[in-house]
């Protein structure tokens, strides 16, 4: 499609839902080097594996009350979508985006042969690997040694609230962990790197202090979003991502988290508050995408390493389980249920089977948000998702 | 060697180095030799060892194999009481009482290891145990049991330079282990096979030596291990055990667990998995394919010694070549426990440190997975190096504070007060906990640094070399593996000690051994 069409689009979406006519014209001025990963990828990690089943709840499935005795959401207070599915009640601010087509959800993504282990697990989501083969670097990291994000980036990615590069580890991937945006800034200054590389362990601490140097200097964190940002954790690391995301030099990735959802024990509270916190942080990531005109180069995407049991166990809460529901959202975006159902009249104390390979949400990403080649990073050919509008 | 002239070494040292005749390592040879087996040395153990030749240095490395902990464990880690684990039908409340005793005894058990790492007077002891704790991984993660955790250290220590094929047969028998790979799952007609790839994969043949069928096979022979309900000792039970007849890489017979870790050994691949990777613990990332297959088939024959091994890796030339010298990533627990021993300061309480090493990403006791850390270069990212740099950096900031404190300010806390709330690093819980957390963290560190008594005028002046420019060149050959490519390499004569040992510690070079 042509810029022009695109801009036209984008134009028509600014203006039918009453964002600031500046948003087009900044998001494509803002492409100068007309690199593909001008379009921003925001992953979000569910850590510890959210319940799929009560967050798109198969709410007349006969099979949902008797899986779930306790648990299970009440048809009055549950946010029905379609005739089948309703979404959980901490979900409803996601609806504007719902109606506007901008949610897609994906139903029953996992891989084959599930492992149940966390660590095992979120490490293969994290390499894209089979579930019997074990891979050094992330996935991101080999899409960007594949074909690199360009060196006038602030980062190829930036990993908010944690250490964990995640997907961006290994490789000579630059990204740059921000637990912490004030407490970066202020060490940063430590990090000079300049030195002889006379081996190439030194290299490598040379070429980090670069990284941390580079990041330093364009991740100023000053933009102020007229945007409310929720006060929880998530919510904190969402305006980060923004402030991150304002600034003009660009990164690739923002990686978030928020979690636990490892609800064994007493689950519907704490997955009352994490969604909630999850639904309010997304709006707010939304609203400050729009505002500096980005929502349309944005694609959203949440992950875990799995879902959890159909049957819920006897301490209110449900145990590992295999695939699970999963948001994509964003400008350009094709709203809709994608995937299928769970059929639960079979799962017994089972788990269920995946109906979308995870790698090809990956392939997804990789060959239409960035226009790139997912075989090459990911070994195999895998189907991409028509989640994403032209 | 203006060092050799005033240091007096031990006669029957210099006698042998004589009769070995090799020159003299020097003061680089000395320094490389125990940054690499140990943790940073003193300048003192620096001019101890510089007048030896390498065989001796290297023996006498590898003489002390006093392996015991010449700190006191906590008691509840080491009497006979039963674990504590939560019976099967447990509460909900009870088994997360039991899990928050265990976060809190870990955290006393990670203090404890810290602390024993900082006292050793066998540096090499404590190393080739946090190596083994590197390749039989275990996890408190998924083990919990802060007890099987500490009864597993004190079995790599034991074996830590004894003999390989007692170390397997002991680590597979480890209780923490048989949770750790699920061995206790293992039975009769429902194998997991979890252990038995593993064992193949990562403890001994290496990837690419085995089948599928292998695994399947040498699974059946280790079913039956388990652990007594309570005790977590070691049981056979028989009745759980598949007695048929299974075949291994090519062999036959009715084996059971320990015959299978026997054939194992057998395979010369074993030895050059062991080899290879103590190669790139101590010489370089590179290992060179021939001299590991001939020192592998030495360490073999030699009935899987492990002095033997590693007395060939560090007389090889390879480990003595300059060309190697510097080329390594201090781990964040050598570069911590390192930067402490160099700078020869020792903390009241070393548990703040052991979170410190945590957040530069080595958290003991709790490896991220069955392969460990990844080590080498992963240990540097931007979120890990701006860690150990502030590390770096706090500890020489401590004379100021000092100064301070001596003005009046209201005396330190221990620093272990400020740990006593936490839930520490053993996941599970919300962000929340864990932005509270990295902030006690944050705190007990400062206070620990306060603790410190370091001076950095006081430590320059202990250095060798009669004018202030000489005791500098000995600092920062002391503290430095290779010349200072960075921060360290221009530092104004005129700059005091304080901004001499900062710019020096943070030099780019220091994060290498």
């Amino acid at each position: 499609m042509s810029t022009r069409r695109r801009f036209l689009q984008a134009s028509a979406a600014a203006l039918a839902f009453g964002a600031l006519g500046r948003e087009a014209s900044v998001a494509f001025a803002a492409a100068p080097d007309g690199s593909p990963y001008r379009n921003l990828l925001v992953l979000v990690e569910l850590k510890g594996g959210n319940d799929g089943l009560n967050t798109l709840v198969p709410i007349d499935d006969p099979g949902y009350a008797r899986l779930r005795p306790k648990l299970a959401i009440g048809r009055d207070s549950a946010v029905r979508l379609t005739d089948r599915a309703a979404l959980h009640p901490s979900l409803a601010p996601l609806v504007p985006l719902w109606e506007r087509r901008q949610l897609a959800i994906l139903q029953g993504v996992g891989y084959p042969d599930p492992n149940l282990s966390h660590f095992r697990s979120i490490e293969i989501w994290e390499t894209a690997s089979r579930s019997d083969q074990v891979l050094a670097d992330g996935w991101l990291a080999r899409a960007f040694g594949k074909r690199p994000v360009p060196a006038s980036f602030a980062a190829d990615g930036v990993v908010i609230g944690g250490n964990d590069l995640g997907p961006l580890a290994g490789g000579g991937t630059r990204a740059i962990a921000l637990a912490n945006p004030e407490q970066f800034l202020r060490r940063a200054k430590l990090a000079a790197p300049t030195g002889e590389r006379r081996n190439a362990a030194l290299a490598h601490i040379l070429k980090t202090e670069g990284d941390i140097v580079q990041a330093a200097a364009h991740l100023d964190g000053n933009y102020a979003f007229a945007t409310t940002f929720p006060t929880s954790p998530f919510g904190n690391a969402v305006k980060t991502a923004a402030r991150v995301v304002a600034n003009e030099s660009g990164v690739a990735v923002v990686h978030l988290s928020l979690g636990s959802f490892d609800t064994h024990a007493n689950q519907a509270p704490t997955q009352t508050r994490l969604l909630g916190d999850l639904a309010q942080g997304l709006v707010a990531l939304e609203a400050a995408l729009r505002e500096i005109g980005r929502w349309d180069r944005t694609l959203v995407v949440t992950y875990a390493e799995f879902g959890r049991r159909p049957k819920e166990n006897q301490s209110g809460g449900t145990d590992h389980g295999t695939a699970s529901v999963h948001f994509a959202l964003g400008g350009r975006v094709a709203g809709g249920l994608y995937g299928a159902t769970p059929s639960l009249d079979r799962v017994g104390d089972g788990n269920l089977a995946h109906a979308i390979d995870f790698r090809q949400v990956y392939a997804t990403v990789l060959d239409g948000w960035w226009a790139g080649d997912s075989r090459a990073v990911l070994g195999a050919r895998y189907e991409t998702l028509p989640i994403l509008k032209a | 060697m203006t060092r050799l002239s005033s240091t007096l070494a031990i006669p029957l040292l210099a006698a042998a180095a004589l009769a070995h005749a090799g020159p003299p390592i020097g003061d680089d040879g000395a320094r490389h030799l125990l940054a690499r087996t140990g943790f940073g040395p003193t300048a003192a153990e620096v001019a101890r060892f510089a007048p030896l030749d390498r065989e001796t240095a290297v023996a006498r490395v590898l003489a002390p194999p006093r392996s015991l902990p010449v700190t006191t464990p906590p008691a509840v880690l080491t009497d006979d009481a039963p674990i504590g684990a939560p019976p099967e039908g447990a509460t909900n409340e009870e088994r997360r009482a039991y899990i928050r005793e265990q976060v809190r005894l870990g955290l006393e058990m990670r203090g404890w290891w810290m602390r024993e790492m900082l006292a050793t007077e066998s540096p090499l002891a404590e190393r080739m145990t946090l190596f083994w704790h590197n390749h039989f991984v275990s996890s408190q993660q998924k083990v919990r049991s802060a007890k099987l955790m500490y009864r597993q250290n004190a079995t790599l220590r034991r074996y830590a330079l004894g003999d390989f094929g007692a170390l397997l047969h002991a680590a597979s028998k480890d209780a923490a282990m048989l949770l750790y790979l699920d061995g206790v799952r293992n039975r009769r007609g429902a194998p997991n096979e979890n252990f038995a790839r593993e064992v193949m994969e990562l403890f001994t043949l290496g990837e690419g030596h085995y089948t599928e069928g292998d695994v399947k096979e040498a699974a059946r022979a280790f079913s039956g291990w388990g652990l007594e309900r309570g005790t977590g000792t070691f049981v056979f039970r028989r009745p759980l055990h598949d007695t048929g007849e299974k075949t291994v890489l090519g062999r036959t017979g009715r084996f059971d667990g320990d015959a299978v870790l026997d054939i194992l050994l057998e395979r010369p691949e074993t030895a050059e998995t062991i080899v290879a990777k103590l190669w790139r613990e101590f010489v370089s990332p590179d290992p060179v394919e021939a001299d590991v297959r001939r020192i592998a088939a030495d360490f073999r024959r030699a009935g899987y010694r492990i002095p033997v091994a590693l007395s060939k890796l560090l007389n090889s030339d390879a480990f003595w070549s300059q060309d190697n010298r510097g080329v390594l990533v201090k781990s964040p627990v050598e570069l911590v426990v390192g930067a402490l021993r160099s700078l020869e300061v020792a903390p009241d309480d070393a548990t703040p440190f052991a979170l410190a090493a945590a957040g530069m990403g080595q958290n003991l006791f709790s490896p991220p997975n069955v392969k460990g850390w990844r080590g080498g270069d992963a240990w540097i990212d931007s979120s890990t190096l701006l860690a150990r740099k502030q590390f770096v950096e706090s500890i020489s900031r401590y004379e100021e504070s000092r100064t301070m404190r001596a003005m009046g300010a209201a005396p330190a806390l221990p620093a272990s007060r400020a740990l006593l709330a936490p839930q520490p690093p053993i996941g599970g819980e919300a962000d929340e906990d864990a932005r509270a957390r990295q902030l006690r963290i944050a705190r007990a560190l400062d206070r620990a640094f306060r603790d410190l008594a370091f001076s950095a005028t006081r430590y320059v002046a202990s250095m060798p070399g009669d004018t202030p420019s000489a005791k500098r060149r000995s600092a920062q050959a002391v503290l430095l593996p290779i010349a200072p490519a960075g921060s360290g390499a221009a530092i104004p004569a005129d700059a005091d000690a304080l901004t001499f040992v900062r710019l020096t510690m943070l030099d780019p070079v220091f994060q290498l051994k």
